[in-house]
């Protein structure tokens, strides 16, 4: 019997389960592999657990929802998180710094019917996850070399080293020395394949923390850069801003601050 | 070596034609992106001329140079690394067939390149690199196909950027082997010596005539002057055992504390030869390709062996990079691993500079 694998989604914009569909040829080949018995995005035809590999995008924002993801790990073998949201609470993780309240007042005409819980959390918060893929959305090589791992029953690999790597490797010219633009690569993971320094940009930070980083030089850095305070804060604080390093780092500038 | 030769500077016209006929992809220094890179050039109208650069630890600038220069810009954060030492390639691919498999090596496919505007201590850099895929018995496959059909075109630096220090190293700044063709530029002219027999021949067709004394004397000012000129400086006097010894100095938790362990200072240093061998499979599962990638003795992975990291901390991994580089790399191979070229400065986002690591260093073991 083919492995069964499902696609869930929380609180996220799809851009992650999309890379499935964007894999295209690979898809193919993929569902060779694969039943894909959950994927509401892609098929109507809706199968119950168990599941061999649970791909989880979105965070947990709602009451129902944190119920809904124990019910997911319970019926799954493996459960891999997938993209900014799911890994670490992504950029509806502001509301964590925001009174919620006071925007269901405003925002809705009818807040009675909202439900929703007060801070925006990553799935690990909630229940144990074997594998994160990070990215803002995540990279399709990424998704499928996991996938595969995953097939032939071995534990996945992805590097956690600096997006500054990778940019080398690509030839690109650092902004931050040529062009004195401030730039997250040397504290991100790589996976994107140094997208925005290739285009002469900095690094937005999509694929969350490197796995070693010095967030006390970075934060001089930056302000040798000229970018300070609230500046500073919404830099570290855009598509992984929860993630802990990052969040205890940005708190630390706001409540110098005050 | 032949006698110094004169050479117009619409001589250099000739010499990229004549290397484009003979097959050469022709490569110099061309602004990209706020830098230079080595990029083919057809035509000499290609090459960053009239540019100069503006180096500091941490800060690279191009700016507008001397009208008629040709060779104005230094150098940038790429050197020949990339051309031989290729940052990701195939190594092998491995095929399912039935119960079994297939493997078969990538080998890269032949190319002649000619390099114009080689700077001396790129090409000592080359030389390094040389030892380490070229040893013995002990030679690198992928390397070797990739360096072997090269024809070399050095410029002698008549003036180095702040960040040099070839003179400490030996290695510069006039070019004093490895190349085919070394250049000296001057105000209308260049003097031109050959430095192989493929560089003599070239000098025959270009039709040159004999430099004058006179020329070939303010040639070797020129760069006479750049090496006494050259702001930056390493001791490199006992410079091994003074590592060796200072292994518990306190200056490399110092030095740690700014370092981002970012990788940056060895993927542009033109002799850091660390690289990472991955599998990457077809989702499929039929067909793996080995690959190699530039790796570094900055990142963490690098030293996580069989379940243990043996160098968890940054300034575990800032001293295994100054320690091999200066020390340790001229047990193993015989040279040092740093010519001087100043990159690992310039490219560290936080400035970062070995020369004022090492004086710390020597600094704080004479107290
Ligand atoms: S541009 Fe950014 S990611 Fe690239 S090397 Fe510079 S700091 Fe690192
Ligand atoms: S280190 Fe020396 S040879 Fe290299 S670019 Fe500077 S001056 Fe020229
Ligand atoms: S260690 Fe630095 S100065 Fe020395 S060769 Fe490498 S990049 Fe150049
Ligand atoms: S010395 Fe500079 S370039 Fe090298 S890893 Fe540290 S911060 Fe990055």
């Amino acid at each position: 019997m083919k492995p069964r694998v499902a696609v869930f989604k929380f609180a996220s914009c799809d851009g992650c389960q999309l890379q499935f569909l964007n894999a295209e040829d690979e898809l193919l080949r993929l569902a060779g592999q694969v039943d894909l018995v959950y994927f509401p995005e892609a098929r109507s035809r809706s199968l119950p657990g168990p599941y061999d590999i649970a791909f989880v995008e979105g965070s947990i924002t709602t009451p129902d929802d944190a119920r809904r993801i124990i019910r997911v790990r319970e019926e799954s073998r493996y459960l891999v998180t997938i993209g900014a949201c799911a890994t670490a609470g992504g950029i509806q993780a502001l509301r964590n710094w925001a009174d919620v309240e006071q925007y269901r007042r405003v925002v809705y005409p009818s807040p009675e019917f909202i439900s929703t819980l007060s801070t925006s959390t990553p799935i690990s918060e909630h229940v144990r996850v074997d594998f994160e893929v990070w990215g803002c959305p995540i990279d399709k090589g990424q998704l499928l070399a996991v996938t595969r791992s995953l097939l032939s029953g071995a534990k996945p690999v992805l590097p956690a080293y600096s997006v500054c790597m990778e940019c080398k490797r690509r030839g690109n010219v650092c902004v931050v020395v040529a062009r004195g633009e401030p730039c997250l690569g040397p504290v991100t993971r790589t996976g994107c394949g140094a997208l925005c320094p290739a285009l002469n940009r900095g690094c937005y930070g999509c694929f969350g923390p490197a796995n070693d980083e010095n967030m006390e030089s970075f934060v001089k850095l930056l302000a040798q850069q000229g970018v300070t305070g609230d500046d500073a804060v919404r830099r570290l604080r855009g598509i992984n801003g929860y993630v802990r390093l990052w969040r205890e780092t940005a708190d630390a500038i706001a409540a110098q601050k005050k | 070596m032949t006698e110094p030769m004169y050479m117009p500077k619409a001589a250099l016209e000739n010499l990229i034609a004549l290397l484009r006929g003979d097959g050469y992809k022709v490569l110099g220094p061309v602004s990209r992106d706020a830098g230079v890179a080595f990029e083919e050039v057809r035509a000499v109208s290609d090459l960053a001329a009239g540019v100069r650069d503006s180096q500091e630890a941490g800060r690279y600038r191009l700016e507008p140079g001397v009208p008629g220069e040709i060779f104005g810009v230094v150098n940038g954060a790429g050197s020949l690394k990339p051309f031989f030492f290729a940052p990701d390639e195939n190594l092998i691919e491995v095929r399912r067939e039935g119960k079994s498999f297939k493997s078969s090596e990538v080998i890269p496919p032949p190319r002649r390149l000619a390099f114009v505007g080689v700077r001396a201590c790129d090409l000592a850099a080359v030389a390094v690199q040389d030892r380490i895929f070229l040893h013995d018995r002990f030679r690198d496959t992928h390397y070797e196909t990739r360096r072997k059909d090269v024809f070399m075109v050095a410029v002698n630096c008549t003036r180095s950027a702040p960040t040099c220090f070839c003179a400490s190293m030996k290695t510069g700044p006039e070019a004093t082997a490895g190349f085919d063709l070394s250049l000296t530029e001057m105000d209308e002219c260049f003097v031109a010596k050959s430095g192989s027999s493929a560089g003599e021949a070239m000098l025959e067709r270009l039709g040159l005539r004999t430099a004058s004394a006179g020329e070939a004397e303010q040639a070797r000012t020129l760069t006479d002057r750049c090496a006494a000129g050259m702001r930056r400086q390493l001791d490199t006097s006992d410079l091994p055992r003074l590592l060796y010894e200072q292994a518990d100095s306190p200056r490399w938790k110092e030095v740690a504390s700014r370092c981002l362990s970012c990788t940056n200072c060895t993927m542009v240093c033109p002799t850091c030869f660390c690289h990472a061998v991955v599998d990457q499979q077809e989702i499929d599962g039929n067909m793996s390709r080995r690959v190699r990638q530039w790796d570094s003795c900055f990142s963490l992975e690098h030293a996580h062996i069989h379940g243990i990291n043996f160098r968890p901390r940054i300034e575990d991994r800032y001293r295994q990079w100054l320690t091999h580089k200066l020390a340790s790399w001229i047990d193993q191979f015989g040279t040092s691993g740093c010519v001087g070229c100043g990159r690992c400065i310039t490219w560290c986002p936080v400035g970062i500079d070995l020369t004022q690591e090492v004086a710390a260093i020597r600094a704080s073991a004479i107290k």
